[in-house]
């Protein structure tokens, strides 16, 4: 295993598959989290009934394998002659396959914030933008930051599907240095750890940010 | 003066208030004594605009509470309320609960809604906890911080729906003083409660609702010694 | 539109199996850490960690490549599902362990001081339970178990909805049509899955 033919250009190579990846997920998560705020919001607004047309359709995206939604997202551009560039292409769909499960999290985490609560602060003289500001933003932060954190990892995954459009991330690269040096598991496990060390840091973040805010409660 | 005229107010098919009409005087205290689902809670959140009416109408110093043209924000900061849960911002400290609504409401600077808050938070004995979280907090001391905070608006009139029902027994007699402070303080106060030996230590009238309608009204010694109403006398020969 | 029919009958079937042995391992699993025997409890908790770790994707290529460096070469079909069933079990053994502790200790205690033996009272008293917590996240897994299957078509796999879309697409080149039909068929999977789950669930738990 140590007899390897692969090189530091090579694993070059793979780290920028890595930054690739990395850029994606940044993208996504954060036009992903600030679609899904708003729309988590809107949702909670409408309620149920009103918002149903809604969650229908971010629904799809969370019951369609996000493969088909990259392909049919690639082909719609072309059709629609959005002239995208499959890095374009990506980022949009990831976005709003991000966007879809964060708004869940977002509504689900301002229901959470207790009725009481709320009509405490309106009760005080504090309007509706007040209230949501000063007292659910920060109560319903802290219990979606798990949620978050958990889907930040989900898109850093998933967004190893971009592959499939061609894209040159850190899988891609991979498998591209496998074909090359036919060392399949070695250069896998490599790319595993990357993964891993990519992962990491986001999870611990979680953690301390858990650990920070959880004795005020 | 809160004047309630002729107020009517449904949940679905239930109806909790059947035409109250009821006046506050500045400087009153009136306690509303019955028992549960007679309405006495919803009149108050009714009077504090966060619940709509269906009919009649409430005015507080003669401004139409349910009027659309109503500012009711800044009606709210006439009107205190505390309720049964104590409802602490969990991530705000003891200060910063009392010091939101100023500051951010009545746009006063930081150091002046602090000077306010030490104030009142002195005053319901609370000043050595002003930078604990409410979770460190007890019960009692939770629900002083809530009275802290809707004083802190400097309301002139001041609504309290079973502050103690959620407290611990020992717990109940430190919010009962603080409410008799207040009482004593002369300030306008609309009462909702279950303590009845408080009821009639403290109050100018004491009313009695049953079932959406206001039964009786009269001064605490007419209600407690000799009640006019058979329901009322019915709800005080079982709750003593 | 019959040939991709099939197919989805196919992702179901892989979907079923894969659901299946991940679930097998991770009662295994679950039994393992709470054997505390230390080599076994390791075992376990890498493979978890691996499996929640890393893109699906990358443990079905893992399956497909990787074991290629042992001489196991694996068909497109047992690829996709070895690689599904690994992600499953790790997966669904964190959900079990999630709900190991939303059932108290005392539980088990009130099983052995009725006689029983620990796998007993783990068997009819703490298993109920914990199914009960791990049922939605399971429904959950199921579902991603059937999303996963589209990830057969990157390792050459061509007879399930995804690869026999992919296979159409590739002769006609109708690619928003034809993927565009897989999603709904896709979508529609998912919704029987979660609403017959739904329906199950309030059949099953009633207490």
């Amino acid at each position: 295993m140590f007899d390897t033919a692969l090189t530091t250009s090579d694993l070059l190579f793979m780290a920028k598959g890595a930054g690739m990846t990395l850029a994606v997920t940044g993208i996504a998560v954060a036009a992903g989290t600030l679609l899904g705020i708003v729309l988590g919001v809107v949702r909670v607004q409408l309620g149920p009934v009103w918002s149903a047309p809604l969650t229908f359709l971010l629904d799809i995206f969370r019951s369609v394998p996000l493969l088909i939604q990259l392909v049919l997202g690639n082909a719609f551009q072309a059709i629609a002659q959005f002239g995208w560039e499959p890095f374009t292409t990506s980022c949009v769909i990831l976005s709003l396959y991000t966007a879809a499960y964060c708004t869940e999290i977002v509504r689900g985490a301002i229901d959470a914030v207790p009725a009481t609560t709320r009509r405490a602060a309106r009760s005080l003289g504090l309007n509706w933008s007040q209230d949501m500001g000063y007292i659910v933003a920060p109560l319903a932060a802290r219990i979606a930051m798990p949620s978050w954190i958990g889907l930040t990892l989900g898109v850093l995954k998933d967004s190893s599907l971009i592959l499939w459009l061609g894209m040159i991330e850190l899988l891609r690269a991979s498998q591209i240095v496998i074909t090359r040096l036919q060392e399949p598991l070695f250069i896998l496990m490599i790319c595993g750890l990357i993964y891993f060390l990519l992962s990491f840091p986001i999870a611990r973040l979680g953690g301390y940010l858990e650990k920070r805010w959880s004795p005020n409660d | 003066m809160i004047e309630i005229e002729n107020v009517r107010k449904s949940f679905g098919p239930l109806e909790v208030l059947k035409g109250i009409d009821l006046t506050v005087k500045k400087g009153e205290v009136l306690t509303v004594i019955g028992g549960s689902g007679s309405g006495k809670s919803t009149l108050l959140t009714c009077i504090n605009g966060l619940e709509p009416i269906d009919s009649g109408r409430i005015l507080v110093d003669g401004t139409h509470v349910h009027a659309k043209s109503t500012d009711i924000n800044k009606l709210r900061c006439k009107i205190g309320i505390v309720f049964q849960q104590f409802n602490a911002f969990p991530h705000l400290t003891v200060l910063e609960n009392v010091t939101l609504a100023p500051r951010k409401v009545k746009k006063m600077s930081r150091a002046e809604a602090e000077e306010i808050a030490i104030k009142q938070l002195n005053h319901v004995g609370l000043g050595e906890k002003r930078d604990v979280y409410p979770s460190r907090l007890s019960g009692g001391q939770q629900q002083r911080m809530a009275i802290a905070r809707a004083l802190a608006m400097s309301p002139d009139y001041m609504l309290f729906d079973e502050v103690t029902s959620a407290l611990d027994p020992q717990l109940v007699g430190e919010v009962l003083d603080t409410l008799k402070m207040l009482a004593d303080d002369g300030m306008t106060m609309i009462l909702v409660t279950h303590e009845m030996s408080f009821a009639r230590d403290v109050s100018d009238r004491v009313a009695f609702f049953h079932q959406g309608v206001m039964a009786e009204i009269g001064p605490p010694k007419q209600i407690f010694e000799d009640p006019q109403n058979e329901e009322t006398r019915k709800f005080l020969s079982n709750v003593r | 539109m019959p040939q991709l029919l099939e197919g989805a009958l196919v992702t179901l079937e892989i979907a079923v199996l894969s659901m299946v042995i991940g679930l097998f391992i991770a009662v295994l699993f679950t039994l393992f850490r709470l054997s505390g025997i230390r080599v076994l409890n390791a075992f376990a908790v890498s493979w978890i960690e691996i499996a929640r770790n890393t893109p699906a994707l990358f443990q079905i290529y893992m399956a497909h490549f990787g074991l290629g460096s042992f001489g196991i070469h694996l068909s497109p079909y047992a690829a996709l599902l070895a690689g599904i069933a690994f992600n499953n079990a790790g997966y669904l053994s964190e959900n079990f362990r999630g709900a190991l502790k939303a059932i108290p200790d005392t539980q088990t205690r009130a099983g052995r001081s009725l006689g029983m033996t620990w796998l007993q009272s783990f068997r009819l008293i703490v298993m109920p339970q914990m199914l009960r917590v791990a049922f939605l996240p399971m429904t959950n897994q199921m579902v991603w178990a059937i999303l996963m299957t589209s990830l057969g078509v990157t390792v050459g796999m061509n007879t399930d909805l995804a690869g026999i879309t992919q296979a159409l697409n590739a002769r006609s080149f109708r690619t928003f049509e034809f993927f565009a039909i897989a999603a709904v068929i896709y979508y529609i999977i998912a919704k029987i899955v979660t609403l017959g789950a739904r329906l199950i669930a309030s059949r099953m738990f009633r207490y």
